[in-house]
């Protein structure tokens, strides 16, 4: 069950034109910020709109091209919203069943392939319930047993666990790891946490403005951003550049000195736990040194994250106890180094 | 703080007091005028009997009416995107504002057995409307059904339509999507505005003396008999009073408890 699709939408402001590929049992993550056009793509792979050209094809189905539209309601799919979406006027079992009884299951088995889905994900007897009963976690959870029970071919999730709190985040994250490992069909997950695309996908896809600006497994987008949005996602500065040799002249003004040869349109990457801070300019000559102003300070655990500016825009990685011995404050004069060996650097 | 948030100014308490009193009042002296023993032989009066039972059957087909008609316009308004919506939403809310005994020319002019609709039904059919209990259920559902088409299209608008997506991406067409999800949905609304209908309907005036006449048995209802009780014999028009209001009380505290008060789980 292969998800082919190539979209091309208008709507309002939004110019969305994407491409993708989601084969047999593999979990696509489209990430990207919000307005980007993540969760439009969904809706016209579930049938809820219908794209201005292009296709959709499942499994060689036919679902958008030019002539044909399927409407939604004959979609083989399961779709998972960011609120549960649980109808409020049914049990919660009525609404696993929900999906079954339109496509003609009788009434007694519906409600026993719901009984045993709500067991599945862990909601086992409480299919009476009222979803108003149940926690943020649970409605999430019967939501996606309601989006299962059909044995769709396409399952689509949108932004699945960023209504829920920190710690329920975590655990039906590993659920849904683990139901997404057990599922046949393919799945689209749409979301603006890397986290979710990290732990949860087999591919990612980088959306901004509505196009495709990255696609790659979630170790390339993590180890090798190609935009802004997604370095800062992962922590990292970007600093686009031209390679010469062991050093990057970099677009912005500004030279990075790097481990290895290199030559042409490149990304020099640094995390910010490379970076480190001075008040005067350190002795020795470490061969990156740059002068910053420290634009701004938060707090992350035991270490504080500086956003430097200067010539070198990067992101610094200092402990919280470094930092105040630094004396540091927002505006003040520093200097910054990165071991040349620290630079990761590829094409662009 | 919050005690001196709570105190009223006096230029909106000193009307707001005024509103009660002039909304009450009215009700009240009804009440302590009530000639108590002749309520008894007035309730008696097959004639009342007759006036209140009309009264009630046809509040109740006019309701009916209205939600058989009213639900499916009230969705058409809210959720279609038919051309010039808000033509037809100013065009069906006209009898809101409209005087009822205007209503009960139009419909006279229309039905009648001069009218566009009235002579063909009576060529064709053989059928009269005006002057029938027919006649007295259109007339308040012509001037009823409005009330239950905004309180629907009201309650259409609020809910959320993200739940008729989900209902399509669970297999469900468009016909199953209203039957199971929508209307379960705005049912609460649904219930408010039939009560609101009905009350309407039950105390129907102008249009149905218009339309319908007032016959005792076949279209003089509560108001009618209220309005003639009155000229004759005032005792009895202040029973048949306190009559309709205990009923409407009685209706409304009923469906309270029963449809509206179950609103939220």
């Amino acid at each position: 069950m292969t998800l082919d699709a190539s979209i091309a939408l208008r709507l309002g402001s939004l110019d969305l034109v994407v491409d993708l590929t989601v084969a047999d049992g593999d979990v696509l993550a489209v990430l990207g910020p919000n307005g980007a056009g993540k969760s439009t793509l969904l809706r016209v792979l579930a049938g809820l709109l219908r794209p201005d050209g292009g296709t959709v094809t499942v499994d060689g189905a036919t679902w958008d091209d030019g002539a044909t539209h399927l409407p939604p309601h004959r979609r083989p799919l399961g779709v998972v919203f960011q609120d549960s979406l649980l109808f409020p006027h049914l049990s919660v079992g009525d609404n696993v069943a929900f999906g079954l009884r339109t496509r003609g299951v009788r009434k007694a088995p519906a409600r026993a392939a719901a009984a045993a889905w709500l067991a599945r994900v862990g909601l086992d007897g409480l299919g009476d319930r009222r979803p108003a009963e149940l926690s943020g976690g649970q409605a999430q959870r019967a939501a996606l047993a309601r989006a299962l029970v059909g044995d769709p071919a396409l399952l689509l999730l949108d932004e699945p666990l960023s209504a829920l709190d920190a710690r329920t985040r975590l655990t039906v994250r590993a659920e849904l790891r683990r139901h997404l490992a057990e599922f046949g069909g393919s799945t689209v997950l749409v979301t603006h946490d890397p986290v979710d695309a990290m732990a949860l996908a087999d591919r990612v896809l980088v959306v901004e403005h509505g196009r495709v600006v990255q696609a790659g497994t979630p170790d390339e987008v993590n180890r090798r951003p190609r935009t802004d949005y997604v370095a800062r996602l992962v922590g990292l500065s970007l600093l686009p550049g031209t390679g010469d040799g062991r050093s990057v002249r970099l677009d912005g003004g500004g030279v990075v000195a790097v481990g290895e040869e290199t030559a042409g349109p490149v990304f020099a990457a640094v995390r910010p736990e490379s970076v480190a801070l001075y008040l005067a300019r350190p002795e020795g000559s470490p061969r990156n040194v740059w002068p910053a102003r420290l634009a701004g300070a938060t707090p992350h655990g035991t270490t504080v994250r500086c956003e430097l500016a200067g010539e070198v825009p990067l992101v610094a990685d200092v402990t919280a106890t470094a930092f105040a011995e630094l004396g540091l404050v927002p505006g003040a004069d520093v200097w910054a180094t990165v071991k040349a060996s620290e630079v990761a650097v590829y094409a662009r | 703080m919050s005690r001196r948030e709570r105190t009223v100014p006096a230029p909106l308490l000193v009307p707001a007091g005024l509103a009660v009193l002039f909304l009450v009042l009215p009700l009240l002296g009804l009440v302590l005028r009530a000639p108590w023993s002749a309520i008894g032989p007035t309730l008696a009066e097959p004639e009342v009997g007759q006036a209140l039972r009309l009264s009630l059957v046809s509040a109740t087909l006019a309701t009916v009416l209205s939600l058989l008609l009213g639900v499916p316009l009230a969705w058409v308004l809210a959720r279609s995107r038919v051309r010039g919506r808000s033509v037809l939403r100013a065009l069906v809310t006209v009898p809101l504002v409209l005087p009822p005994v205007v209503g009960g020319v139009a419909l006279f002019l229309v039905l009648g057995r001069q009218g566009i609709v009235g002579r063909w039904l009576f060529e064709q059919f053989d059928v009269t409307i005006p002057f029938t209990t027919t006649a007295v259920v259109i007339a308040e559902t012509f001037v009823a059904m409005p009330f239950l088409v905004i309180s629907v299209e009201g309650a259409l608008r609020a809910a959320d339509t993200r739940f008729e997506d989900v209902a399509a991406t669970l297999g469900a067409d468009r016909w199953t999507t209203f039957r199971k999800v929508t209307l379960p949905l705005v049912a609460p609304g649904v219930a408010a505005g039939a009560v609101l209908c009905w009350a309407r309907a039950l105390g129907e005036f102008g249009a149905t003396i218009t339309f319908a006449g007032n016959f005792p048995g076949t279209t003089q209802t509560m108001p009618l008999a209220v309005y003639l009780a009155l000229q004759r014999d005032p005792e009895a028009a202040i029973v048949l009073s306190l009559l309709l209001l205990v009923v409407s009380l009685a209706t409304l505290l009923l469906l309270r408890d029963r449809w509206l008060g179950r609103v939220a789980p």
